[in-house]
C-alpha cells in the first residue's frame, strides 16, 4: 500500500508514534489544580479568598494551640508563664478535667465506675448498630441498662436485679399469652412485671445491706459530660418506643386516639425544649400529689423524652407513609390482625426507612441536653458557666473551656452522623 | 439505664406516700439528710471548692441546722438553685430550707407564703466602677451602662434609684455572677451592681482589685435571711433558733475552741448553760435533744467565726463586720434571750 | 382492619367488646378517653390542693401591675413603671425581631454554603463542608456563648469612641462597633417622608407587575424582555426623585459621642446580646439550611438539566426555569421547619441576657411575682401560636406546589 503513495506523498509513517506523556499543564498536581481550583476566573478568585481566610485562621489558632500551657494551677500563673505571648491556658482542662467530665460532686475514687459504663456502652451499642454481628450479642444490649445503672448509681446490686427480673417475668407472660391475642399478652406482661417489681421492691428494702459493694451516688451528684451522656442515651432509648407508639396513634383509624396523638405531638413540637424544662423545674411540682418530690434529673428525663418522642413520631410517620399500600393490604389478606400486621410486616420496614431520620433526631437530642444548664443542673456547660468560671483561679478563661466543650460534642455528634451515612448506604441496597 | 428510671419512680412513689403527712422536722429526721437550697456559685457565700465541697457563709447555716437536727454537719444535700427556681424548689418541698442570700421583702413573706426566720446578713445594694472612670458617686452615673443580675431585687432597686434621681441608665441583664464579671471586666458595662457583699467578693477575685472602687451610695436595704415554708412552725422554730444560737454564742463568748470545756458541765453563766443544754431543757421544747445548739456551734463555730472564716477581713472576700456586728459592738445582731 | 368477620348471628355478648373488631375500636377509645379524663382530673385535683395548701391561686392580675425593671432593648415605649403585660409585649417583639432577622440571615448563609458546597472548586467546597459539619455537630448554646464571649472580648470598648479626642473614630463618621453593641444612624422621619415611603412601596409593586408581564410575554409569544435594568431603574429612580422633590424629608440621627461620658448616645444601638444571638442562630441554622439546599439541588435529576440544554437553554435559564422550580419544591418544606427551629431556639436568649419573651415574662416577671404557672403557660401559648401560624403557611405552600398528576 505504501508504494501507491510513494510518489504523491513525501513521507508516510508506517509505525505508531509511542504514546507521549501529556503536556506538563495537563498532568499531575497542576492539572488537578487547573481543574479544581482555577477553572474560571471566578473560581480562581474564590480559591485565593479561601486560602487567605485559611491563612488568617491558622495564624490565629496555631500559636495559641502550640504555645499552650498545660501545667499551671491558675490563670494568673499561666499568664506569668506565657509572659504576654499568645497561647492557650489549657491547664484549666488538666486541672479540672474530672469536674468537666464527671461533675464536682461525684466521689473521686469512684470515677472508674462511669468510665467503665461508658466503655461498655460501645459493646452494648455495637449489636444494635451493626446488623451483621451475631444476633445473640443483643443480649449484651439488653443487660447493659442494668449494669450501667448499677455502675453509675451504685447501691445494692439487688435493685437492678429485681428490675431485670421484672422485665424477664413480663416477657415470659407476654410470650406465653401472645398466641391467644396480642392485647392479652401485652397486658399480662405489664401485670407480671409490675407484680415482680412490687414484690421485689419489698424484698430489696427488707434485706438491702447497709454497706453495699458500690457506694450509692445520688442523682444530684451526677454532672459534667457524664450527665449529658446519661441524659442523651436514656432519653433516646425511652423516646424511640414512645415515638413509635405516637406515630401509630397518629396513623390510627380511631378518631379519638388519632386526635390525642396529633394534639400531643403538635403541642410538644410547637414549644421550645427550654419551656418544657421550666415546666419540669418550676411548674411540675404543683401537679404532683402534695409532699411528693422526685428527682430533678428524673423530671428532666421525662421532659426530654417526650420532646424527642414527638419528633421521632413524625419521622416514623414518614416511614409508615412511605410504605406502599400493598404492604398493608398484604397483611390484611393474610388474615393478620392489627398488632400482627404491624409487628411482622409494617414496622420492620417502616423503621428501616426511618433509621437515618431517627439518628438525626438522636444527634439533636444529644445536643439539646446542654439546655439543662439553664435550669441549674451542672452538665458540661453548667460546670463551665457555674463552678469553674466562678472559681477565682480560672476567672476570665473562655476559649479553652468552650473549645473543649465544642470538641467533645463535635466528636460524638460527628461520629453518629458518619455512622448514619454509612448506614444509609448499607440500607439503600435493593431499594432503588 | 432506662430501667433505672422506672425503678426510681416506683421507689420514690413509695417513699413519698409515707412522708406526705408528717412535718418537715420529722421528714428530715426520717430521711437522715437535710435538703438545703443554696446559690449556684458565689464565692464566700456558697460555692463548691476545688474538691467539690460546698463552702461559704450560707452553706455554714445549712451545716449548723443539719448538725442541730441530725447530729452530723455533713448530712446535707445541697441543692443549687437559681433566682428563678429557688422559690418553687422550696414551696414544692424539694428543699427544706433555703439559705441563698435571699432578701426578706413584704411580698415574698406575705404573697409568696414563706417564713423568713431571721436576718443572717444585713446587706445593701451598691455599685462597683473602674477607678479610671473617675466616678465618685452613683448620681454621676447618668447614661451609664450597668450590669445587673436578672431575677433579683437588685434589678428593681436599680430601676427605682435611677427613677428617683431622674437620671437614665442602660441595663445589661446577666444570668450568673461569672458572666457579670466577664462583661464588667471587658468594659461592656461601666458599672456592676449587686449587694455590697457580692461586689466585695467579686472584686477580691480580680487580678487588680485596686483598680476598681465601690461607690459610697447604698441604694437599698437588703436583709438577707434564710427561709422555710409558711405554716410549719415547728420547723421554722428549729431553724430560727439555730441561727439565734449561733448569734447568741458569739455574744456570750462561746467559740469552737472553748465549747468543749464550757459544755462539759454547767458553769457560772446561766445563759451559756441554757444554750449548751447543761441546764434546762430548751432542746426538748424544740423537739430535739438538749445538745442541739452545742452541735450547731461546733459545726462551724459561732456566728463571728463563720463570718471571719468565709467572708471576714482575713478571708479573700475581706468584708468588715459593719452592720453585722453584735449589738454590743454597735451592729444590728441581737439574738432574743435563751430562756 | 380485616373485613373477614362473619355476619353477626345471635345476640350481643360482652366479650365481643374485646374480640369483635367491629366493637373493639370503641372499647379502646373508651378506655383511652377514661384514662385521659382520669389523668387530667388527677393532675387538676393535685394542682387545686397544692395551691390551696400554699394559699395561692391562679390569676393573671399580675400582668396589669407595675413591672419595675428596665430592659435593654424595647421596640415599643417602655419604662420601669410600665405593666408586666407591656414588658411581655416588649419580649414578644424582641423574639419576633431576632427570629425574622435570623431567618433572613440564615437563609443567606445557607444558600451560599449549600451552593458553594456543590461548587467544583475543591477548596471552597471543602471549606463549606467543614462549616456545615462544625456547626451542625456542636450545640447551639455553645455557639451562642462563644460568639457572645467573642463580641465582648474582641470588640473595642465604647469609651474609645467618646470625648473630643477619641482613640478610635467611627466608621464613615456614623457607625461605631463596640462590645456593647453596634451603633448606627437612626432615620428621622420628617413631614413628607410618608410620600417617599409610599412611592417606594408603589415602585416595588410596579416591579412585581413588570416581572409578571415579562413571564407572560415569554410564555405567550416567546419573546424575552430584559428584567435586570428595568427592575433596578424602577427600584431607584422614582424613590430618589420623590426624595428630592419633597425636600429631603428623611434625615439621619448619627450616634453622638460627645454628650455623655459613659455611652454613645442617639442613633440605633444594636446590642451585643442581640448580635451574638442573631449571628449564632443564623450561622447555626444556616448550616442546616445549606444541607437542605444541597439536597434540593441534587434531587433534580441530571436528565432535567440535560434535556433543557438539549432544547438550547443557556445555563442561567436552565437554573432559573428548570432546576430552581423543582429544587424549591424539595427545599422549602424543610426550610420552613428550620425557620420554626430557629424561632424556638431564640428562647436561648436567656443565656446572653437578651430581653426576649422567655427573659422578660418567663424570667424577671416570673421571679418577681412568683407566678410560675401563669407565666410558663403564656410563654407556651405564644410559641404554640407562632408554630401553628408557620404550619398553616407551610400547608398552604405545600398544597400550591403539589404535583398535579393525572
Amino acid at each position: 500500500m505504501s508504494d501507491t503513495h510513494a510518489q504523491s506523498v513525501a513521507f508516510v509513517r508506517d509505525t505508531a508514534i509511542p504514546a507521549a506523556p501529556p503536556p506538563a499543564r495537563q498532568r499531575g498536581a497542576i492539572r488537578w489544580m487547573r481543574e479544581n481550583l482555577f477553572s474560571t476566573w471566578v473560581n480562581a478568585l474564590l480559591t485565593i479568598a479561601a486560602l487567605v481566610a485559611i491563612f488568617f485562621i491558622l495564624r490565629g489558632i496555631l500559636p495559641w494551640l502550640f504555645n499552650g500551657v498545660w501545667t499551671t494551677p491558675s490563670l494568673t500563673a499561666c499568664r506569668e508563664v506565657l509572659q504576654g505571648k499568645v497561647g492557650g491556658c489549657f491547664s484549666v482542662l488538666t486541672e479540672r478535667w474530672n469536674q468537666l467530665l464527671f461533675g464536682f460532686e461525684y466521689p473521686r475514687d469512684q470515677y472508674w465506675r462511669p468510665a467503665t459504663a461508658f466503655v461498655l456502652l460501645f459493646a452494648a451499642a455495637a449489636p444494635v448498630m451493626f446488623f451483621n454481628l451475631p444476633r445473640r450479642l443483643l443480649i449484651i444490649t439488653a443487660l447493659y441498662p442494668f449494669v450501667a445503672y448499677y455502675l453509675i448509681w451504685g447501691g445494692t446490686v439487688l435493685t437492678p436485679i429485681v428490675a431485670l427480673l421484672g422485665f424477664v417475668a413480663g416477657y415470659l407472660a407476654y410470650a406465653g399469652l401472645v398466641r391467644s391475642s396480642f392485647a392479652t399478652g401485652f397486658f399480662a406482661g405489664i401485670a407480671a412485671a409490675a407484680l415482680t417489681w412490687w414484690i421485689g421492691g419489698m424484698i430489696v428494702s427488707a434485706i438491702a445491706p447497709a454497706r453495699p459493694w458500690l457506694v450509692h451516688v445520688p442523682s444530684r451528684e451526677l454532672g459534667g459530660f457524664m450527665l449529658n451522656m446519661i441524659l442523651g442515651v436514656t432519653c433516646l432509648c425511652l423516646s424511640i418506643p414512645l415515638g413509635v407508639l405516637l406515630a401509630l396513634g397518629r396513623q390510627s383509624r380511631m378518631p379519638l386516639i388519632k386526635g390525642m396523638s396529633v394534639v400531643f405531638i403538635e403541642f410538644i413540637r410547637g414549644v421550645p425544649l427550654i419551656t418544657l424544662l421550666f415546666v419540669a423545674n418550676v411548674v411540675l411540682a404543683y401537679f404532683l400529689p402534695p409532699g411528693t418530690s422526685f428527682d430533678l434529673i428524673l423530671r428532666v428525663i421525662i421532659m426530654i423524652t417526650i420532646f424527642a418522642a414527638a419528633y421521632i413520631a413524625e419521622v416514623v410517620r414518614g416511614g409508615l407513609a412511605a410504605l406502599p399500600k400493598g404492604q398493608y393490604e398484604a397483611g390484611d389478606s393474610l388474615g393478620l390482625d392489627y398488632a400482627q400486621a404491624m409487628r411482622l410486616i409494617i414496622l420492620p420496614q417502616a423503621l428501616k426507612i426511618s433509621i437515618p431520620g431517627i439518628v438525626n433526631i438522636a444527634v439533636g437530642l444529644f445536643k439539646d441536653t446542654t439546655l439543662v444548664s439553664v435550669i441549674s443542673m451542672f452538665d458540661l456547660i453548667g460546670m463551665i458557666r457555674g463552678p469553674i468560671l466562678a472559681a477565682s483561679e480560672w476567672k476570665g478563661i473562655y476559649w479553652e473551656l468552650f473549645g473543649f466543650a465544642a470538641l467533645l460534642f463535635f466528636v460524638v455528634c460527628y461520629g453518629i452522623s458518619q455512622y448514619s451515612q454509612w448506614l444509609e448506604r448499607q440500607l439503600s441496597t435493593g431499594h432503588r | 439505664m432506662k430501667k433505672s428510671v422506672i425503678l426510681g419512680a416506683l421507689a420514690l412513689a413509695g417513699v413519698s406516700a409515707g412522708a406526705a403527712a408528717a412535718g418537715t422536722l420529722d421528714d428530715v429526721k426520717a430521711r437522715g439528710k437535710l435538703n438545703c437550697g443554696v446559690v449556684t456559685g458565689l464565692v464566700g457565700f456558697g460555692a463548691p471548692d476545688a474538691n467539690g465541697e460546698w463552702q461559704g457563709f450560707d452553706v455554714s447555716m445549712c451545716r449548723a441546722v443539719a448538725a442541730a437536727v441530725l447530729g452530723d454537719p455533713n448530712a446535707v444535700q445541697f441543692v443549687p438553685t437559681t433566682g428563678k427556681t429557688r422559690f418553687t424548689a422550696l414551696s414544692s418541698g424539694e428543699i427544706d430550707l433555703l439559705a441563698r442570700n435571699t432578701t426578706w421583702t413584704f411580698s415574698r413573706d406575705v404573697d409568696l407564703k414563706f417564713e423568713f426566720i431571721g436576718v443572717n446578713y444585713y446587706d445593701g445594694q451598691g455599685f462597683m466602677v473602674p477607678k479610671a472612670l473617675n466616678v465618685s458617686s452613683a448620681k454621676d452615673l447618668d447614661g451609664a451602662t450597668i450590669c445587673v443580675q436578672t431575677g433579683t431585687t437588685t434589678e428593681l432597686n436599680l430601676a427605682d434609684y435611677f427613677r428617683k434621681n431622674n437620671i437614665s441608665y442602660e441595663p445589661v441583664p446577666i444570668e450568673t455572677n461569672a458572666e457579670g464579671q466577664q462583661q464588667y471586666l471587658a468594659g461592656a458595662c461601666d458599672a456592676y451592681t449587686t449587694d455590697m457583699s457580692g461586689l466585695a467578693s467579686t472584686r477580691a477575685t480580680f487580678e487588680a482589685p485596686g483598680e476598681h472602687v465601690l461607690l459610697p451610695e447604698i441604694i437599698s436595704k437588703e436583709p438577707l435571711a434564710p427561709l422555710v415554708r409558711h405554716g410549719d412552725n415547728e420547723w421554722a422554730d428549729v431553724v430560727r433558733w439555730t441561727l439565734n444560737a449561733l448569734i447568741a454564742a458569739e455574744e456570750a463568748g462561746i467559740t469552737s475552741a472553748n465549747i468543749g470545756e464550757l459544755s462539759a458541765q454547767a458553769g457560772d453563766a446561766p445563759e451559756i448553760n441554757r444554750i449548751l443544754g447543761t441546764e434546762g431543757d430548751l432542746g426538748e421544747m424544740l423537739g430535739l435533744d438538749n445538745e442541739w445548739a452545742k452541735r450547731a456551734i461546733m459545726a462551724g463555730g459561732n456566728y463571728g467565726e463563720i463570718f471571719e472564716k468565709n467572708i471576714g477581713e482575713a478571708s479573700p472576700i475581706g468584708l468588715a463586720r459593719g452592720l453585722n456586728a453584735q449589738w454590743t459592738d454597735g451592729g444590728l445582731l441581737y439574738a432574743p434571750p435563751f430562756r | 382492619m380485616t373485613t373477614m368477620t362473619d355476619p353477626e348471628k345471635g345476640g350481643f355478648h360482652v366479650s365481643q367488646l374485646l374480640s369483635d373488631t367491629r366493637y373493639r375500636a370503641y372499647t379502646f377509645q373508651a378506655i383511652a378517653l377514661i384514662a385521659l379524663i382520669v389523668a387530667f382530673a388527677y393532675l387538676g385535683a393535685n394542682l387545686v390542693s397544692n395551691l390551696r395548701a400554699a394559699g395561692l391561686d391562679i390569676s393573671f392580675k399580675f400582668l396589669g401591675s407595675e413591672a419595675g425593671y428596665g430592659v435593654e432593648q424595647a421596640l415599643i415605649p417602655y419604662t420601669s413603671q410600665s405593666s408586666n403585660w407591656q414588658a411581655a409585649k416588649v419580649g414578644i417583639l424582641n423574639t419576633l425581631l431576632v427570629a425574622v432577622l435570623g431567618c433572613a440571615m440564615a437563609t443567606v448563609f445557607g444558600v451560599i454554603a449549600g451552593v458553594l458546597r456543590l461548587s467544583n472548586n475543591w477548596i471552597v467546597s471543602r471549606i463549606m463542608a467543614a462549616y456545615v459539619e462544625a456547626f451542625r455537630n456542636v450545640p447551639v448554646l455553645i455557639w451562642i456563648l462563644i460568639i457572645y464571649a467573642a463580641v465582648t472580648n474582641a470588640f473595642p470598648v465604647a469609651r474609645d469612641y467618646l470625648g473630643e479626642d477619641p482613640e478610635r473614630n467611627m466608621m464613615f463618621g456614623v457607625m461605631a462597633f463596640t462590645n456593647r453593641g453596634v451603633y448606627v444612624p437612626m432615620p428621622v422621619w420628617n413631614a413628607g417622608a410618608a410620600v417617599v415611603l409610599a412611592v417606594f412601596v408603589l415602585s416595588l409593586i410596579a416591579i412585581a407587575l413588570y416581572r409578571r408581564h415579562v413571564t407572560k410575554t415569554l410564555f405567550s409569544s416567546g419573546r424575552i424582555l430584559p428584567t435586570f435594568w428595568p427592575t433596578l431603574a424602577l427600584l431607584i429612580v422614582p424613590t430618589v426623585l420623590a426624595y428630592f422633590i419633597m425636600g429631603r424629608p428623611i434625615g439621619f440621627d448619627a450616634p453622638d459621642t460627645l454628650s455623655n461620658r459613659f455611652n454613645i448616645q442617639g442613633g440605633v444601638q444594636i446590642s451585643a446580646s442581640f448580635i451574638a444571638l442573631w449571628f449564632a442562630l443564623s450561622i447555626y441554622t444556616g448550616a442546616f439550611i445549606a444541607e437542605n439546599v444541597r439536597a434540593g439541588i441534587q434531587a433534580v435529576s441530571s436528565g432535567q438539566t440535560e434535556a433543557a440544554a438539549a432544547l438550547g437553554l443557556r445555563p442561567r435559564r436552565i437554573m432559573k426555569l428548570v432546576v430552581l422550580p423543582q429544587a424549591l419544591r424539595v427545599i422549602i418544606p424543610p426550610l420552613i421547619s428550620q425557620y420554626l427551629n430557629l424561632t424556638k431556639n431564640s428562647s436561648l436568649a436567656i443565656a446572653v441576657g437578651y430581653s426576649d419573651i422567655t427573659a422578660t415574662l418567663g424570667g424577671i416577671t416570673l421571679n418577681k411575682t412568683g407566678r410560675a404557672i401563669e407565666c410558663v403557660l403564656l410563654i407556651m401559648l405564644f410559641y404554640l401560636a407562632i408554630s401553628l401560624a408557620i404550619s398553616v403557611v407551610m400547608n398552604i405552600y405545600n398544597n400550591s406546589v403539589k404535583l398535579k398528576e393525572r
